[in-house]
């Protein structure tokens, strides 16, 4: 088998029609890094015969920052903000991620008031995230009121977040050995309002965009993703969860406080676009119910059980982490030689393994279905290309 | 399933795989040629059934002139993962695509060419993933040098 | 009430006083031309606020009182913007494209009857003409999309086209069935018709499924959501008219709102009674206080409704796929127009509908 290296070009080619004067011409579009559909630098190249797409290539790499690399030049708490800046709607998830991997690795225990306030950072992001994505699927498929409702309740959730953390979107708060800072006074009952709030909003949001029948004619047979193709594609998350597979971190190797928790984890039955679409707003809610599982029992104690000048060192070998974030499996891959700084660090992303599903599931479709099946995939672009 | 018995079991699969020590989960070594029939086996056998790769990387142990592969497996039915390292001599970096068993490879695959420079038999597509198509060198290799880089810091 | 349009007077003046008839002439063209550029800059600020209210927002709040004046800025900076024309593109379609569409519907404007006083020309074949004129908008919207050497302006510009030409058939439908109640093409003659009420009433369920198929209908010729996959925002960024700037995207867009306000006056004309007042049949005292509200007050309250229904709609629904669209207009529009028709032409060859002639 020839191993020549191939090129872009080489790779998109027109194929000349020699048939009939009135056959088609297939051609090729670029849907650029800008545009407004592809949530973040994006390049789709599509081959379209009309309105029909025969083929996704998806190009890659507008906005690769080397984080990796980066990686094996600082040392273990100098990378922890590595991770807000790759999912940046789920910078706590990514921040645990990391620090769960330093701390197994190296072997620090935890007490129950970090392991308890982590968990519930983690699913207020995960409903943040999954209400921003709600509000920007709305605006690709046209209805653009969706848009700023989501955006309106996010705020509440934001707002918490900066009093605690400092920051709104990059918090690098979840650190090796505990927490940056202790939880605001008004935090318990900034979060008990808010689930008050939100509540009969769900209700709302199901009326107004999950009821209407043409949304449900847009998304029900679209994208049909089969169980055994979304697993060999290396889709996590929701993505899987639709296509009927059972597959969530939080139940099958918990962690954080998750054991001690009931809650439901909503699977899908086609894998089409629909049931990606009403699998998140369940998780909403079952977020929801986790949080007020929570919100009312975090333990007292330190929150921070390491010196932050401490540099860590990792005894030697590789470790593999995993974590569920809003949008599938998160693994952090270390491989330390025994000094301070990593050897070479890896961070499995989910957004990179959930994209490409897009090249099997949209051949065959429309151009209208290509946004929505990459609305309902929830990409984050960053994440993709570290 | 319990490591000692997956170690067993792999070790009767195929005999030339040896465990890795310091690992926080089942790990073995293979030699690349033998990569492909094992990998193939390892996802068909009911009882081990690794239906998912996880992730595929390479580190660049520079000092010791090789690449070292790294495949994170895991068996959604049997909820054990397994890493499967193999290791490539740095100059002729050549190996076989996955991509038959686990589609996902294909990308994954990609990544580490564009990244290290190991070049992959039966890939039906090689070419960069993040960097342009001409690029020269290979980032993540240990003695990568541009006109772009910086000093490195004191403590690294 | 005496009818009489603006042709009607300038010809009437035009034998023995040429001048007063110039100056009829005149005074219309400039009136209308006044009067089509406060209506764009007072719908696309209306659109601009309820978007804004039904979206939790205030809307422009800054320039004027509550953003009276943003539109008026917003023209200001388009008309100064550097008029960018591709280099590759066919260069005289590119320029004549907006025009096209901007005829289409100021022509179109001209046979609405505002007022018994105030119609610019009343054609006996009003309806066939309003019909036959917004064909001249396709053809903008088709050579803007083609001439902009752009892939995804010409997607939009195809879907514009097979769009508008299937929804016109409906629209035409629908407006088939309040000319057989009326008995006659012309528009004036329509609203005559409904001095004792108005169709949407009158003729049974018959108006009513009329109306709202019109009302679909006439959604889908404008390019607005939910059918506004032409452009869709989303997916072609502006779809046929991404290419232009300045003065001539801006002609793109005053186009789109004044044929809102013509298509609202349209159905308002057609099922609403244009300038009647609400009037039922033969109760004098009833029809007698309706007539002390002037008709220009009718006519516009008519209009505004509807382009606030219209309004609604977009800031509501998402959008349809292209194929939907298409087999919602062929295979549920399209034989419910006819059935629609069949059942109008029985109701009036019975009889049945209130206060018949």
């Amino acid at each position: 088998m020839g191993l020549g290296i191939s090129t872009l070009e080489k790779r998109i080619h027109l194929s000349k029609e020699t048939g009939s004067p009135l056959s088609t011409q297939e051609y090729f579009v670029n849907m650029g890094p800008q545009h407004p559909s592809t949530h973040g630098v994006l390049r789709l190249v599509l081959k379209l015969d009309g309105e029909t797409v025969k083929e996704v290539i998806p190009v890659l790499g507008y906005i690769h920052r080397g984080i990796e690399k980066i990686a094996e030049h600082q040392t273990y708490r100098q990378s922890v903000h590595l991770g807000d800046r790759l999912d940046y709607l789920s910078a706590f998830t990514y921040n645990w991620a990391f620090s769960m991997a330093v701390e197994k690795a190296a072997g620090i225990e935890l007490n129950d008031r970090i392991q308890t306030i982590r968990t519930l950072f983690a699913e207020l992001q995960r409903i943040q995230s999954h209400l921003l994505w709600w509000g920007v699927f709305g605006m690709d498929l046209g209805a653009f009121t969706p848009f700023l409702y989501g955006f309106r309740d996010r705020e509440m959730l934001t707002d918490i977040f900066e009093e605690t953390a400092g920051a709104r979107l990059t918090m690098n708060y979840i650190q090796p050995g505990g927490l940056m800072y202790d939880l605001h006074p008004n935090f318990v009952k900034k979060v008990k309002n808010f689930l008050k709030y939100f509540k009969p909003k769900l209700k709302e949001y199901d009326a107004l965009l999950s009821g209407n029948i043409i949304l449900q004619q847009r998304l029900r047979k679209v994208g049909i993703l089969p169980a055994e193709q979304a697993l060999s594609l290396g889709a996590t998350g929701p993505v899987l969860r639709a296509s009927g597979v059972s597959y969530d971190l939080r139940k099958q190797e918990p962690y954080g406080v998750y054991p001690q928790l009931k809650f439901e984890v909503p699977i899908g039955k086609t894998g089409d676009c629909w049931d990606r679409y009403w699998i998140r707003l369940e998780e909403i809610r079952e977020s929801l119910h986790l949080v007020e599982q929570l919100i009312d029992h975090i333990p007292e104690g330190k929150f921070m059980l390491m010196k932050p000048a401490v540099k860590i060192k990792i005894p030697e070998g590789s470790y593999y982490t995993r974590l569920e974030t809003a949008r599938g499996v998160l693994g952090v891959f270390i491989v330390s030689d025994g000094k301070e700084v990593p050897y070479r660090m890896h961070f499995r992303t989910p957004n990179f393994n959930n994209l490409w599903s897009v090249t099997a599931m949209a051949p065959g479709g429309r151009l209208a279905d290509l946004v929505a099946i990459l609305s309902s995939l929830d990409i984050v672009v960053p994440d993709i290309d570290r | 399933m319990e490591t000692q018995t997956l170690l067993e079991k792999l070790t009767a699969l195929e005999p030339t795989v040896m465990p890795r020590e310091k690992s926080d989960c089942p790990a073995i070594t293979i030699s690349p040629e033998l990569l492909l029939g094992f990998m193939k086996k390892l996802k068909a056998e009911p009882s081990l059934a690794f239906n998912i790769l996880c992730t595929h990387t390479a580190i660049d142990w520079i000092a010791e002139n090789r690449f070292e592969l790294i495949y994170q497996l895991y068996s959604l039915e049997h909820a054990h993962s397994l890493r499967v390292s193999t290791s490539v001599p740095r100059d002729n970096p050549l190996l076989s695509s996955m991509s038959s068993i686990w589609r996902i490879a294909q990308w994954q695959e990609r990544e580490v060419y564009d990244l290290f420079g190991v070049l992959y038999h039966g890939h039906p597509d090689l070419r960069r993933l993040f960097l342009e198509d001409d690029w020269k060198g290979f980032p993540l290799r240990k003695d990568y040098q541009d006109d772009f880089m910086l000093e490195k810091p004191e403590w690294a | 009430m005496k009818v009489e349009t603006i042709a009607e007077r300038v010809s009437e003046a035009w034998p023995h006083h040429p001048l007063i008839a110039l100056g009829y002439l005149l005074g219309c063209l400039a009136g209308s031309a006044l009067f089509l550029s406060v209506l764009g800059l007072v719908l696309i600020y209306a659109e601009r606020k309820i978007a804004a209210h039904f979206q939790c927002r205030l809307g422009p709040m800054r320039v004027g009182w509550h953003g009276t004046l943003q539109t008026i800025a917003d023209t200001l900076k388009l008309v100064l913007k550097e008029d960018i024309v591709p280099s590759q593109t066919d260069r005289f379609l590119h320029l004549i494209a907006p025009f096209l569409c901007l005829l289409g519907t100021v022509l179109a404007f001209m046979v609405l009857p505002m007022a018994p006083w105030l119609q610019i020309s009343d054609l006996n074949i009003g309806v066939l003409y309003i019909t036959a004129i917004s064909g001249l908008g396709v053809l903008g919207i088709l050579l803007g999309g083609w001439s902009s050497n752009n892939k995804w302006s010409l997607l939009g510009a195809m879907r514009a086209g097979a769009q508008i030409i299937s929804y016109e058939i409906s629209a035409t439908l629908a407006l088939l069935v309040v000319v057989l109640f009326s008995g006659s093409l012309q528009l004036s003659e329509i609203v005559q018709s409904q001095a004792s009420g108005w169709w949407i009433w009158r003729a049974h369920g018959v108006g009513l499924v009329a109306f709202v198929i019109f009302l679909i209908a006439s959604t889908a010729e404008i390019n607005r959501t939910p059918f506004d996959i032409p452009e869709g925002e989303s997916e072609l960024t502006a779809g046929f008219h991404t290419e232009y700037s300045g003065i001539r995207f801006a002609f793109f867009f005053l186009s789109e709102f004044i044929s809102l306000f013509v298509v609202a006056g349209l159905t308002a004309t057609l099922f609403f009674g244009g300038w009647m007042p609400f009037h039922i049949g033969a109760w004098a005292t009833f029809n007698q206080i309706m007539d002390f509200i002037p008709p220009l007050f009718w006519f516009f309250s008519k209009t505004a409704l509807i382009v606030f229904v219209i309004m609604w709609f977009r800031w509501t629904f998402p959008r349809l796929r292209v194929d939907q669209l298409m087999k919602l207009e062929w295979k549920f529009l399209l034989p419910l127009g006819f059935a629609n028709l069949f059942v109008a032409s029985v109701v009036i060859l019975e009889n049945w509908y209130f206060f018949p002639k």
